[in-house]
């Protein structure tokens, strides 16, 4: 098709209309404010770990426990320790949710390891398909929380969770769970059991920032979900993870 | 280490969340669908011999049905909030939707058909008695006092057109309860596309003895005659329904052993130690194989009618007891293997909590004062008793 | 005449009709009244519990306040082992500290215990993570005595 000289001159000129238009506008409504609200949308929360970084020392769960006045013997997070023996039967033990730590381990000779366990923030959660009133939901950043107010305390969720995440709060006497320290992500910290896991071991990480590590890190490891064929859509992602963890 | 527990359970599984009371709920609910249904026999089966105990099937239906909300209510951490179910329901939660089930056979079935059938009987006591009862009979009557043949002849008619919503209706109230447990798929032990419909046959099979046990109950508190060939009839749908529940029970047993799936071996585990007593003892030998023997035999061979009389009642309690004890094994036995399938806990029944055994022994003494209740308020057999 | 007869036999039937749909009725008054207004804006619960549950108050300030004042034991820890060890893993929740440091001192770690709950060998952890068995490799001694918590390679 030919274009004639004239048409040239008449479609740059209006791209370069449009153009200083656009530079204009985009003045007026100026470059985004030095401190940004939070925003929603800009964020889908989730978490990484690393199994063979996790010493088992249980700071996550003491750690939780501060931040979020967990009642003692309820766990929003807690650690097991797996013993495998050649057969692939696990013996697995978490003392007290491992909120002090464990005990020597008495088998030798066999696979062991530490493995930290929450709510996995399920995209797809059978938590919140059962909840008769609305008392719990996934935000729109991908965290699954309780409305503590209009909770009824009917437990069905309780029993939805593949996980057991979940308890009934023995004071509220609503349901409570891990809520990814929605208190502190939303305000640019991380959740009270990254921050103090001493090896890295969990990572808090959001899917939707384009720096963020996860997307490296999905890319070169190995990684699982727990009980993937619940699909739950779970978006905790436990690199090195053994056959035999339930 | 954990007293109570073997083996390694996630720490929040510890402790059980629907006790005894969430399994007497679905028994309860169980009781009002299976009495219904034995009303339908009558009114749309055409089956004659049970007509003596159709009233008092609707009434049992009734006094189970305003009782069967309690046993939640007391279960709820919150129970102030539970309205919120009908102002806010999520509709993908099979509880929500239960509330709006529940409101529907109470008042389209079950309250229109009894008002349906009593109406020219209150209408004539709200005429004859006085006082307080007869502004109750006055408030009955929803202002109506038209009792004329063709009047009724439409009761009638509605009636039937009631009753044959009303089955599904009744399909429908345990059919959502067993699903409220079959829809978990975190939980092998509840999860089967089976779950609704051995809740229903059971629930039918537990309803249809007790109306038996209650209509001789009655028969005998009143001392009136009982009817045999009434009785008979329903001992013979007591059984026919019994042997399809238990079929299908069995169903479910063979082809999880058959299958035998990762979880099959810590559910076999816990069905020979933990459910010993209430599944194997309890539930299938004396709870279905003896009340089945007992109503075999009657379908085989012919007994004196006082041998009768004793077997059904023999098999009646039985039933009671053996789908109580199904209720109690899948509620309870569903909780007590751990997800991870590597460990089991114990269930403490508590006595006076409110939770605990003296309020579910409570629960179920309400429904039979209820009963009572309602059969002086509305005399299932009226001209019977004026003789 | 037919019509007028099913009216007369069958206007009992508009009562209950009647209570039903009065009890609808109120129901749904009582709906519109309680019900928060807001219900549903970003799904099937309130809305306003976001808000509430950002609001809660915070038991651990974040190494990144603590680094605020404290630059010299960062810079310390920051050569060392302990470099991702976040400060509060070793000395407790501490945000009410930042948030009024006069008023909040806090106490040292209970070192007997502390350095154990890691280093202390088991079987479990990985191989690679510096774990000792204590009571041969120090005797009792407290571990502060020799290795300095911060940066604590000998």
């Amino acid at each position: 098709m030919e274009i004639s000289r004239r048409d040239l001159f008449t479609i740059g000129g209006k791209l370069l209309v449009l153009a200083s238009a656009g530079a204009t506008i985009e003045q007026i409504t100026g470059a985004a404010p030095a401190t940004e609200a939070y925003q929603m949308a800009d964020h889908w929360w989730g978490m990484i770990v690393d199994i063979d970084k996790c010493i088992g020392c249980g700071n996550c769960v003491r750690a939780c426990s501060n931040e979020n006045h967990v009642p003692g013997g309820y766990f929003r997070t807690w650690v097991e320790r797996y013993q495998v023996g050649e057969d692939q039967q696990p013996r697995v033990d978490s003392p007290n949710g491992a909120i002090d730590g464990f005990p020597p381990s008495t088998r030798t000779g066999v696979k062991s390891f530490f493995v930290p366990k929450l709510c996995n923030q399920c995209a797809h959660s059978p938590c919140v398909q059962v909840c008769p009133v609305g008392a719990t939901f996934v935000s729109p950043d991908g965290v699954v929380l309780v409305d503590e107010t209009y909770c009824l305390g009917c437990r069905y969720c309780v029993q939805a969770c593949p996980y057991g995440c979940r308890y009934l709060h023995p004071d509220t006497r609503t349901v409570d769970k891990c809520t990814l320290c929605y208190h502190r992500i939303t305000q640019g910290l991380t959740t009270a059991c990254c921050e103090n896991c001493p090896t890295g071991a969990r990572q808090l990480v959001d899917f939707k920032n384009p720096k963020d590590p996860v997307h490296e890190f999905l890319r070169h490891n190995k990684v699982q979900i727990l009980k993937p064929y619940m699909a739950t859509g779970a978006k905790v992602y436990y690199k090195d993870l053994d056959g035999s963890v339930r | 280490m954990i007293p109570g527990v073997d083996g390694f359970m996630y720490p929040n599984e510890i402790e059980l969340q629907w006790g005894l009371l969430i399994v007497l709920y679905p028994y309860i609910t169980g009781l009002v669908a299976g009495a219904f249904i034995l009303a339908s026999l009558e009114r749309v089966f055409k089956v004659e011999a049970v007509r003596p105990t159709y009233r008092l099937a609707l009434l049992t239906a009734l006094a189970f049905l305003l009782v069967a909300p309690l046993p939640l209510q007391l279960h709820l951490g919150h129970p102030e909030r539970s309205l919120e179910m009908y102002l806010t329901p999520h509709t993908s939660s099979a509880m929500a939707m239960f509330g709006f089930v529940y409101l529907w056979y109470l008042t389209v079935v079950l309250l229109l058909e009894i008002w349906l059938d009593y109406r020219a009987d209150i209408v004539r006591m709200a005429q004859s008695t006085t006082g307080f009862m007869r502004l109750v009979y006055k408030a009955l009557t929803l202002g109506s006092e038209n009792v004329s043949p063709a009047a009724r002849r439409i009761d009638d008619k509605v009636g039937y057109t009631v009753t044959v919503i009303g089955i599904p209706s009744a399909f429908l109230l345990h059919g959502y309860v067993g699903f409220i447990f079959g829809s978990i798929k975190a939980n092998p032990w509840w999860s089967t596309p089976l779950m609704p419909i051995v809740f229903l046959f059971s629930a039918m099979t537990s309803g249809i003895a007790a109306v038996l046990l209650l209509y001789m109950g009655t028969m005998k508190v009143k001392k009136m005659a009982i009817d045999m060939r009434c009785l008979d009839t329903i001992g013979k749908y007591l059984f026919y329904t019994f042997l399809i529940d238990f079929t299908l029970e069995m169903l479910d047993l063979v082809h999880r052993t058959y299958e035998a799936d990762e979880s099959f071996r810590s559910l076999d585990f816990m069905v020979h130690t933990r459910l010993m007593f209430s599944q194997i003892i309890l539930q299938i030998l004396l709870g279905t194989l003896v009340p089945l023997a007992l109503l075999a035999a009657n379908q085989l061979w012919k007994f004196s009618e006082a041998k009768r009389r004793i077997m059904y009642v023999t098999a009646g309690l039985l039933t009671m007891v053996g789908i109580f004890a199904m209720r109690w094994n899948v509620v309870i036995g569903g909780q007590l293997f751990s997800k991870s399938f590597l460990g089991y806990t114990t269930y403490k029944v508590s006595f006076a909590a409110r939770e605990g055994l003296f309020t579910a022994v409570g629960l179920m003494i309400l429904p039979f004062v209820l009963f009572v209740v309602l059969v002086k308020l509305l005399p299932p057999w009226p001209e019977r008793e004026a003789l | 005449m037919g019509l007028r007869r099913i009216f007369t036999d069958s206007g009992h039937l508009v009562r209950p009709a009647v209570v039903l749909l009065a009890g609808i009725g109120i129901f749904l008054i009582v709906r519109a009244l309680i019900v928060p207004k807001a219900f549903g804006q970003y799904g099937h619960y309130r809305p306003a519990a976001l808000a509430e549950i950002h609001q809660r108050p915070m038991a651990y300030a974040g190494q990144d306040q603590c680094v605020l004042c404290h630059d010299d034991e960062a810079q310390t820890r920051g050569a060392g082992k302990h470099a991702h060890v976040a400060c509060e893993a070793c000395h407790g929740p501490l945000a009410q500290h930042a948030s009024d440091p006069a008023a909040n001192v806090p106490k040292l770690p209970d070192v007997a215990n502390l350095c154990r709950r890691c280093h202390e060998k088991d079987a479990a952890k990985p191989p690679s993570f510096p774990q000792v068995v204590t009571a041969e490799h120090s005797g009792g001694m407290l571990c502060n005595s020799c290795h300095q918590p911060h940066n604590p390679h000998l």
